[in-house]
Formats: C-alpha cells, sequence, structure tokens
C-alpha cells in the first residue's frame, strides 16, 4: 500500500472527532454572530469558555474516573493571578495594598499575563497532585473537596491581596467570541492528543482496571498526576478567559455552585469521552438559558408568566440524576465522533 | 488551668458533634459505598422544620411551637423520612454503581434539596429561639460549662453507645456489620439488603436530625448552608479515620473538631480565619503518612 495516500486517510480518520466537534461550534459561532441577539451571543461566549474549564476537568476526571471537586481551584488561581496582573492599576495599591510591589504599582501586558497565569494553576495542580495523587478513589475525591475549601478560606480572608469574599472589578474584557472559540479548540485538540497518546492509553488502562493496568507497569501515580497536571493548566485557561470576559472576580464564583455544573456538564454528557464532555456543555448551557428566560418571564398573549427563581438548580440537578439513572455514562456513552463506516470496523475488531 | 479545662471542653463538644455526623456518613458508607454529600442537607432540613416556612428573618415557629418531646421526636421524623425518601429514590436505582457515580448523585441529590429549601424558605438566614434555657452556663468544679456543649456531650454520648449496642448485639446490627465488611458475602449468606441499607440511612437521618437540633439550639440561627461545614468535616474524618471504619470515623470526627478548637484557641488572632484551612491541611498532611487512614479496615482494599 502507498504510504502517503494511506497517511492521508489515516489522518483524516484520526482528526474525525476532533473536526465533528470543532466544525459545529464553530458554525455556532458564525450563526449567532450573524444572526443572533446579544444575550445569545453572550450565552455563546460562556458556552465557549465552559468547553475550554469541562474539557480540561475531562482531561483529568474523564481519562482517570476519579471525580475532582477541587479543579475550580486552579480556576481561581489562574483568574486571580490575571487580576492581579491587568487589573485597575490606579486603585490596586489601595485595593491590594499587600501586593508585592512590582504587582502593585504595574500592570501587565495581557498576552505574558495570561501565560503566567495559566502556568501558575498548572503549578500548582501539580504541587497538589504530588500529594493527593498517592490516594486511591475516593479518598483522593474527598481531599480535592479539602483543596477547594482550603483555597476558598485562604482567598475570601486573605483581604490585603484578594479583597476578601468582595469582587475585584475592572480586568480588561478582551474574550470575543472568536478568541473563545480559539481557546476551546485549542483545548479539544490538546485533550484528543493526549487522550490518544502513551501517557492517555495509560491513564485510561488504570480507570478500566487499577490492578490490571499496575500489574502491565503503568505507574498509577504518576499517570494521574500528568493527567492532574494538564487538566489543572487547561482550566487555569478557562479562570483567566472568565475573569477577563466578565471583567470581574469573586471568589465566590469559583465555589460549590461552580463545581456542581462543571461536574453537571461532564457527567450529562458523559465523562468517558471527549465529544462527551463538549456535548455535555452544549447540552447544559441550553437548559440553564432556556429556564434562566422562563424564569425572568415570558409573555403568552397578554398574560406574564414566570418560573420562581431557583427552578433552574432543580431542574439541572434532577436532570443530571435521571441522567446518573437512566444513562449512567451519559448522552455520549463514552464514545467519540465517529464516520459509521469506522464504527463498523471498531464493532469489527472487538467481534473478531 | 481552668482556662485550658475550658479549652478541652470546647474542643470534646465539638469533637463529639463531628463525631455524630461522621457516624452517619460512614454507616451509609459502610454499607453501600456511598459518600453522602445530602447529609448536609438532612441537618438543614431537620433544622428548618422548626419554622412555618416564610420570606420573614423571623419566622414563627412549626414544629419548633410543639412542647420539647414533640418537637425533638417530630424533627427526627421529618429528616428519618427525608434520609428514606433521598435512599429510595435516587440512591436505590445506582446500588451497583460505582463509588464515583454515587458520590456525584449524592452531590446532585443535595444541590436539589439545597435549591428546594432555598425555593420554599428564601435565601436569607433566619433566626430561630428554641431551648433557651440552655444558654446559661452550668459550674462544674470551677469550670464554666454551657449548657449547650453538656448537652451535646450527653447526647453524643448516649447515641454513640446506643449505636455501639445496637451494632454489636441486635442481629439487624450485625446483619450491617457483615455488610459494611463485605456486602456480596453478607447478601449470600441472607442479609436483607434492602432492609439493612435503609436502616443505615434511617440512623443516618437520626443522627442528622440530632444534629440539626442541636447546631440551631447553639447558634440560634437558620442558614441553607449551615449543615455544610460539619459534613465537610466529617468527610475528612471519615477519610482520615479509614473509609469503611466505624470506629476510626468516630476518632476522626473528634480529631478534627479538636484540631479546629485548638487552632481557634491558640492562633494568633490575625491568623484566625484561616483555621479551617488549617484544619484540612492537616487533613491532607495526615493522609499523606498514612493514605489508607488511621484503622485500615479489610474493606478498604479493593479485591480483585
Amino acid at each position: 500500500m502507498k504510504s502517503d495516500t494511506m497517511s492521508f486517510a489515516t489522518i483524516g480518520r484520526f482528526w474525525f472527532p476532533v473536526l465533528a466537534l470543532v466544525i459545529p461550534l464553530a458554525i455556532i459561532v458564525v450563526v449567532t454572530g450573524q444572526f443572533g441577539g446579544l444575550s445569545i451571543q453572550r450565552t455563546v461566549v460562556e458556552m465557549l469558555i465552559s468547553i475550554v474549564i469541562v474539557v480540561g476537568l475531562y482531561v483529568f476526571v474523564g481519562n482517570s474516573g476519579i471525580i475532582s471537586f477541587g479543579h475550580a481551584t486552579f480556576m481561581a488561581i489562574a483568574a486571580y493571578a490575571s487580576a492581579w496582573q491587568t487589573c485597575c492599576e490606579m486603585l490596586k495599591p489601595i485595593t491590594m495594598s499587600g501586593l508585592p510591589p512590582f504587582l502593585r504599582d504595574q500592570s501587565i501586558p495581557l498576552l505574558p499575563s495570561a501565560v503566567v497565569s495559566v502556568l501558575l494553576a498548572g503549578g500548582a495542580a501539580f504541587l497538589t497532585g504530588l500529594v493527593i495523587m498517592r490516594l486511591t478513589g475516593l479518598a483522593a475525591s474527598i481531599s480535592t473537596l479539602a483543596v477547594l475549601f482550603i483555597l476558598n478560606v485562604v482567598y475570601s480572608n486573605w483581604d490585603s491581596v484578594t479583597m476578601g469574599s468582595a469582587s475585584i472589578v475592572g480586568l480588561p474584557t478582551y474574550v470575543t467570541a472568536w478568541l473563545a472559540l480559539g481557546c476551546a479548540v485549542f483545548a479539544i485538540v490538546i485533550a484528543y492528543l493526549y487522550q490518544t497518546s502513551a501517557f492517555g492509553l495509560a491513564i485510561r488502562a488504570t480507570r478500566e482496571d487499577e490492578v490490571a493496568a499496575a500489574a502491565s507497569g503503568i505507574s498509577l501515580y504518576w499517570s494521574r498526576l500528568i493527567a492532574f497536571t494538564l487538566s489543572g493548566f487547561m482550566v487555569g485557561l478557562g479562570g483567566v478567559l472568565q475573569a477577563h470576559y466578565l471583567g470581574t472576580v469573586s471568589i465566590n464564583s469559583f465555589f460549590l455552585s461552580f463545581t456542581f455544573l462543571a461536574l453537571a456538564m461532564l457527567i450529562v454528557g458523559g465523562m468517558g469521552s471527549l465529544a462527551g464532555a463538549v456535548v455535555g456543555v452544549v447540552v447544559i448551557t441550553a437548559m440553564v438559558d432556556i429556564f434562566r428566560r422562563l424564569e425572568g418571564g415570558i409573555s403568552i398573549g397578554a398574560e406574564q408568566w414566570s418560573l420562581p427563581a431557583g427552578t433552574q438548580e432543580l431542574i439541572i440537578a434532577a436532570f443530571m440524576l435521571l441522567i446518573l439513572v437512566f444513562r449512567k455514562d451519559g448522552i455520549m456513552a463514552g464514545r467519540e465522533m465517529t464516520l459509521p463506516e469506522q464504527e463498523q470496523r471498531e464493532k469489527g475488531l472487538i467481534n473478531g | 488551668m481552668a482556662n485550658i479545662v475550658q479549652v478541652l471542653v470546647d474542643a470534646i463538644a465539638l469533637g463529639s458533634l463531628y463525631a455524630l455526623v461522621a457516624l452517619a456518613i460512614g454507616l451509609v458508607f459502610g454499607v453501600m459505598r456511598l459518600v453522602n454529600f445530602a447529609q448536609a442537607d438532612y441537618i438543614t432540613i431537620g433544622a428548618y422544620a422548626l419554622v412555618v416556612p416564610t420570606a420573614s428573618v423571623t419566622p414563627p415557629l412549626l414544629l419548633g411551637a410543639l412542647p420539647s418531646a414533640l418537637m425533638i421526636g417530630g424533627v427526627l421524623v421529618v429528616v428519618m423520612a427525608l434520609a428514606l425518601l433521598t435512599e429510595r429514590v435516587a440512591f436505590r436505582p445506582l446500588r451497583n454503581s460505582n463509588p464515583s457515580t454515587l458520590l456525584i448523585s449524592s452531590f446532585a441529590v443535595s444541590y436539589f434539596l439545597q435549591n428546594l429549601v432555598m425555593l420554599i424558605h428564601t435565601g436569607r438566614p433566619k433566626s430561630v429561639g428554641i431551648g433557651q434555657g440552655l444558654a446559661n452556663a452550668v459550674e462544674i468544679g470551677g469550670v464554666r460549662v454551657p449548657g449547650i456543649q453538656l448537652l451535646t456531650m450527653v447526647v453524643t454520648a448516649g447515641l454513640l453507645v446506643a449505636l455501639v449496642l445496637f451494632l454489636k448485639k441486635t442481629p439487624i446490627g450485625i446483619q450491617m456489620r457483615a455488610a459494611a465488611e463485605n456486602f456480596q458475602m453478607a447478601r449470600l449468606l441472607g442479609m436483607p439488603a434492602n432492609r439493612v441499607i435503609a436502616l443505615a440511612f434511617a440512623i443516618s437521618g437520626l443522627l442528622g436530625g440530632a444534629v440539626s437540633l442541636l447546631l440551631t439550639i447553639q447558634t440560634g440561627t437558620l442558614d441553607l448552608r449551615m449543615g455544610l461545614m460539619p459534613v465537610v468535616y466529617a468527610f475528612f474524618a471519615t477519610v482520615i479515620g479509614g473509609m469503611g471504619s466505624l470506629p476510626g470515623a468516630a476518632l476522626g470526627g473528634f480529631l478534627v473538631g479538636v484540631a479546629s478548637v485548638l487552632l481557634q484557641t491558640y492562633l494568633p488572632a490575625d491568623l484566625r480565619p484561616f483555621r479551617d484551612a488549617g484544619v484540612f491541611m492537616m487533613v491532607i498532611l495526615i493522609l499523606l503518612v498514612r493514605p489508607q487512614g488511621l484503622i485500615v479496615t479489610s474493606a478498604a482494599k479493593e479485591r480483585v
């Protein structure tokens, strides 16, 4: 067989799961950019940022099978780091007087500050992972919860640097739909490359069977630590994007409600595949948006009608429970987007 | 000297409260490998059952208006019913799922209940006055102990003894311990799975109800998240005690409670707000030294 034609088809087949996710997202951005109202456009950007975050979360949770409640920590670290570097130069010496002088008295350009913030989040994930990845399944999950609480307590009370539980307002808002799309595509590509790499296959093996994987010479500790660190970088990127999209940073937006929503997205779509992570974000974002509008009130004819505030949270939680009970592996059930003939080939492989 | 005794009393009172919550978590974990986030909402809802649902910050009393015995009974029944309901609706269909799925589902149940309370009672903290007489201090051997702390210790000690007797002496208690040891095997030997699991939830509800009463008398306020911190502490308690070990859960509960009070007392004033972070850091450090927890059970290691 000729190598060049073969490789072309192979490359196409290899990248199909990514393209099948990225192209619809790009279409959504183009269409809503042309025809959608402002509020739809906002929802789309929020959705793209959520994709960065949830795909980042998926890199660890989906591949390792260990639930993490701690990823909002790394988002918060990146978002605050970015705020310290870029926010409100005039006010900083007063509101955040505890910052070291090189941060307090000047602003750092946007790109380097974003890079530094993301690196900081990844570094924090690496350090936490060094400790937590020594633990097994549930104990590790609960320890990530401890990490979330530690950061929340520290940032809520470290008034001179984080302004306590108040919001930091006035970050430059440079995140557009196209930038968010670019970052979402970047996150998807990274996650896909990782899960198809040797490291990715190794950690997926530990997810299916810890003992067998360890017996095949895979280090549970290192494979998980790598995934945890990579996913720390990625949610860090999500944190920076969110901070510079909303223009404000507040520690309470990185706590349990947010963690719940991110996990709900991952579980509903199906935590076993990249496609599941992305589909979950799209579905939950759409649901949240619809119910938020209904809570805001709509008029049917002359009647003004609205759902009581809080219905949206109840419905999301109930929906997630229904998915867990009736379709436990989520909407995508661990599958990637594949070409029909490819799927058959894979089935054939399994059967034969 | 009296000061140290005072601190010790505080520490033991808080430790025993956390031990109660940790036992509730540990019991349910034992029989179905479920780390139950919703325990926080059992506590919260038990406390909210004391008042009539209104938007007011000083709501009229509902169960709280009844005579003490009926009030206590009412709250316990409400919370036990709630625990059984969540078991039946949410957790029973998931019984054979892996622990991660169960953990996530309990997170969803908790989120659901919390928002339900918010929908019914609004999100504002409320004040409620029950058991005011207990605020008075009792003097014992030169140490003034607030009545509520004394009550907490007595209630905890009583419930602990009752629980131990139940688990060691009654047939169903023995079945429950067998289920915690090896669920499959116990089932093959005729352990009634549904009844044992339902009973574990009922007991966790009972303990949750007791905690919500103690907390409400102590603070005099109702808050959507009042159950959260005790349950998070209890999670860490069960992890450092050794998952699946009931004595471990109680021991862990005492440890985190005592550590919390000691840090509160002896940290310099400007570091005190960071107390919880200190306790949680300690949890992670203990796990670093003993990843399986302090008391390792045979059930903690997965069989191949």
